[in-house]
């Protein structure tokens, strides 16, 4: 790629890099972006899309890589730099506070005062006419930011941008808080902000969206550039998702029992499980020895579904049981003592007392077997924890060391003991090899399977289809809280997975 | 290698052991009033010795002030047990506290609820039955009314989902209102001689008082760093959602953190009746800061998930000390509060310096 600006471009990234401690979050991204465009940026989850866009905010400092803005290279010291520079970022969460009114949002900040006192009529004329640019007069500037529905809300975002002279917006997944109606005058406010010369980076996982509103279209992968400059109207999808795929590291996947197993009646049985507003009618089973995977995309529901049959959150409707015995809704220990384990999404602030000892975090869920009389032997259960450690190799070894100073794959290790020790019957696991590196997945994986096959039903969920359908025997699909597809791992190929969670049908 | 995890310390190799042990002996010496009778508590002095070096450097240094300013009227028998007697109270409510704390809470009505207690084990119709029964009555009432009330904080904080602080600063007003409705604002005198006499034995030439903050002390170690009721105070405190999804009953422990808080209320509402004979509405005022002070020199955490009973110990001696110094040298009691907020302020300082430091390695 040439290093010199052509004309016409209003930011030039270059060999990016970004390095979390074992992760290498971007490993060379390159992204142009020309006044006037909008330029989608395609990617599945962990291909580095966030990371991109925090760099570009300056949330985050890249370790190597230029940045050029209107041909200059440029260093984007802080939030405040770029948002001078004409940055502008609206997350996927939006980062309002919800108790001020919409002018206050607006110029959270950057208040318009003189001398300390705030000049409201002049802030509230001022966010009248951004509103009015953005084609939504009807909002008025001193309503409650918290009253407005989720695309009001994005709309004072929006307006919070603009307050900033913005050259170059960046919306990440805007349109998945929205309805049909909302998304098409999204589409309106933006194409009339490119007439405007303002240049808009737009992440998105529907295709369909990324056709209509997009000019060019930048693949990530792996947090590498796999591809950029692609046409957004005439690229065949086929071409995208192969680029979105296509492997650079191979994960070893345990090979799966030869035999057809003796199917029996099955361990852990799902009927008819809602929770309102999220997900409803999900039903499935899954027998000993069987690993069942969740695919779908983040806030389909799939890490809500897990909780759900844990106890953790409580269905409105159907039930959940276990060897035949339903389960009290909505109670966790009633869960664990049928013999359900669950390792959660968030291992550092959901699984692990991060300060303490690896030996109590192996036996918090199972004290009642070393204590006699509410007195803990606590030498029984160092004694249990190490042999459990040496067992799953944790490194490393010794269990009195915190847990905060185990790398990821270690601490899932952890929690994966927790609930061998259990002997449970059932275990959930949300994004087991998240933050995990690359050495330590195969090992996961495999200590999984060895699970499975000792007589455990594992349900995985993963942001990653590759991992759900290498590790899993049996695969459900999940769009917007709705199981669409349910069949064998290996009947269904990675393509088609992202077909259905992207556009709702098998292309 | 020697970094010391959780409840297990271990020793510092060869050269920086000297010193800790040392200093140990030192501390035997300084502090053996509260551990005779208790063999128990000197092994726990031992043990925790080095992670309480600093307060043990505190405590002997006040003690050697005590000695310079005040000579043989500080270092007296009878003056050690005065300390011990007044350190009784507040330490009883400090060790409950400690718990609550280590659990991730906070209670600002432990003052109220003490005030309660001791109102209501010695009002009129309460007394009489003590009298045409037996004086233990007395102890029943005020144990109680210091766990109902507790009850009432932890249902509140758990189940009704108020914040801690909220919850308990209702009810340190409440509580003492109802003190003073019940009392009418006077002074209630005990004239059960029985109680008077059991609370006021000694045994061993140690106040009963002392024996049973010895005892609560004691209790309140076992319970924290031997049981299963201590390690999931411990879990709850640090990471509540990481507990729930462990499968711990969180909100019921909470509850039941409140409530053995709440006793400890109405042991040490016996201790001050016994000590003052009377029940009074304005007892225990501004127990709470003296209590959570003492806590958190102590070297519990006040965002949760590691407490430590022997460091509240110290920090009660060293407040308790610290007046009784003062007292003897005939200096004010705003000069006493000036400096001990110096004292928390320098304390919880270095406690973050050294949390910071351990973070770092």
């Amino acid at each position: 790629m040439s290093t010199t600006t052509k004309p016409g471009v209003l930011l030039q990234m270059t060999g990016i890099v970004k390095e979390f401690p074992g992760v290498r979050a971007l490993g060379g991204v390159d992204l142009d972006v020309r006044a006037g465009e909008v330029h989608c940026l395609l990617g599945q989850n962990g291909a580095g899309k966030s990371t991109l866009i925090k760099v570009l905010a300056a949330a985050y400092q890249p370790d190597e890589g230029t940045i050029r803005w209107d041909g200059v290279e440029t260093t984007l010291s802080s939030p405040m730099a770029a948002i001078k520079l004409g940055i502008s970022t609206i997350y996927q969460e939006l980062d309002l506070v919800a108790d001020l009114t919409v002018a206050e949002n607006v110029f959270l900040g950057h208040e318009i005062s003189r001398g300390g006192i705030s000049q409201r009529s002049r802030a509230n004329r001022l966010v009248r006419d951004l509103l009015a640019r953005l084609g939504h007069s009807e909002i008025s500037p001193t309503r409650i930011v918290g009253e407005l529905s989720p695309a009001g809300q994005q709309i004072v975002s929006m307006a919070r941008a603009l307050s900033h002279d913005t050259r170059l917006l960046i919306l990440d997944e805007p349109s998945a808080v929205l309805d049909q109606g909302e998304v098409d005058n999204l589409f309106r406010v933006i194409r009339g902000l490119t007439a405007e010369g303002v240049a808009v980076v737009y992440i998105s996982h529907r295709l369909e969206e990324i056709r209509k509103i997009g000019d060019r279209i930048t693949v990530l992968k792996d947090g590498i550039t796999v591809a950029t400059g692609l046409a957004a109207a005439d690229t065949p999808t086929s071409r995208l998702i192969q680029l979105m795929t296509g492997r650079s590291i191979e994960y070893v996947f345990p090979a799966r029992p030869v035999e057809a197993r003796d199917q029996g009646k099955p361990v852990l049985e799902v009927r008819d499980l809602a929770l309102p507003g999220v997900f409803s009618g999900v039903d499935f089973t899954v027998h000993a020895g069987e690993i069942v995977g969740i695919a779908g995309l983040v806030g389909a529901g799939r890490s809500e579904i897990l909780e759900t049959v844990y106890g953790a959150r409580r269905a409105s409707t159907g039930s959940v049981s276990v060897d035949g015995k339903q389960l009290r809704r909505g109670s966790v220990p009633a869960a664990v003592a049928a013999g359900v384990g669950l390792a959660p999404e968030e291992r550092k602030s959901q699984g692990l007392l991060l300060d303490q000892a690896v030996y109590r975090n192996i036996t918090i869920s199972s004290l009642g077997r070393f204590a006699r009389g509410g007195f803990l032997n606590s030498a029984a259960e160092r004694r249990r924890a190490t042999e459990l450690t040496t067992s799953l190799d944790v490194r490393p070894a010794g269990v009195v060391r915190a847990v905060r100073t185990l790398s990821g794959g270690n601490q899932q290790k952890v929690v994966l003991a927790r609930w061998l020790l259990r002997d449970c019957r059932v275990l959930l696991l949300d994004e087991p090899t998240r933050g995990v590196d690359v050495g330590a997945r195969s090992e996961i994986y495999a200590l999984v399977r060895t699970l499975a096959d000792s007589g455990v039903a594992v349900v995985v969920v993963s942001s990653e289809v590759e991992e759900v359908l290498g590790l899993s025997d049996r695969v459900l699909v999940i769009r917007e809280g709705v199981v669409v597809h349910e069949s064998a791992a290996t009947e269904i190929d990675e393509s088609r997975v992202l077909d259905l969670v992207m556009e709702g049908r098998v292309a | 290698m020697s970094e010391s995890v959780g409840g297990v310390s271990t020793p510092e190799g060869p050269t920086a052991g000297d010193g800790p042990t040392r200093d140990t002996e030192r501390v035997e010496r300084a502090a053996e009033e509260t551990a005779r009778d208790s063999g128990g508590a000197l092994a726990l002095l031992q043990t925790t010795a080095g992670r309480s070096l600093g307060l043990v450097v505190a405590l002997i240094l006040l003690c050697a002030v005590g000695m310079i300013t005040a000579g043989d009227r500080f270092a007296s028998y009878d003056n050690m047990m005065t300390i011990l007697r007044l350190a009784a109270t507040i330490g009883v409510v400090s060790i409950g506290m400690t718990f609550v704390i280590t659990g991730g809470g906070i209670d600002l009505s432990v003052g109220a609820i003490l005030a309660l207690s001791s109102v209501w084990c010695t009002t009129l119709s309460t007394q009489t039955m003590a009298e045409d029964t037996h004086w233990s009555v007395m102890v029943v009432v005020a144990l109680l009314v210091g766990a109902g009330c507790g009850l009432i904080n932890g249902l509140l904080i758990a189940y009704g989902g108020v914040v801690p602080f909220i919850a308990t600063l209702a009810m340190l007003a409440s509580a003492r209102g109802l003190a003073e409705i019940i009392s009418n604002r006077r002074t209630q005198i005990v004239h059960v001689q029985a109680f008077k006499d059991s609370f006021n034995s000694e045994i061993f030439g140690i106040p009963l008082i002392v024996v049973i903050f010895v005892l609560v002390a004691a209790i309140g170690w076992v319970l924290l760093n031997r049981t299963t009721f201590g390690r999931r105070t411990l879990a709850v405190g640090g990471n509540p959602e990481a507990a729930r999804l462990a499968g711990i009953h969180v909100k019921r422990h909470t509850v039941l953190l409140y409530v053995l808080l709440g006793l400890c209320c109405g042991i040490a509402a016996l201790m001050l009746v016994s000590r003052t004979t009377t029940g009074s509405s304005t007892h225990g005022t501004l127990y709470e800061l003296d209590a959570i002070a003492a806590v958190v020199i102590g070297g519990t955490l006040l965002s949760g998930g590691r407490g430590t009973i022997v460091g509240t110990v110290f920090g009660v001696l060293i407040f308790t000390t610290l007046t009784n110094v003062f007292t003897l040298n005939n200096r004010s009691i705003s000069e006493q509060s000036l400096l001990k907020g110096l004292i928390i302020v320098a304390a919880v300082l270095l406690q973050q310096r050294l949390a910071s430091r351990k973070g770092n390695t």
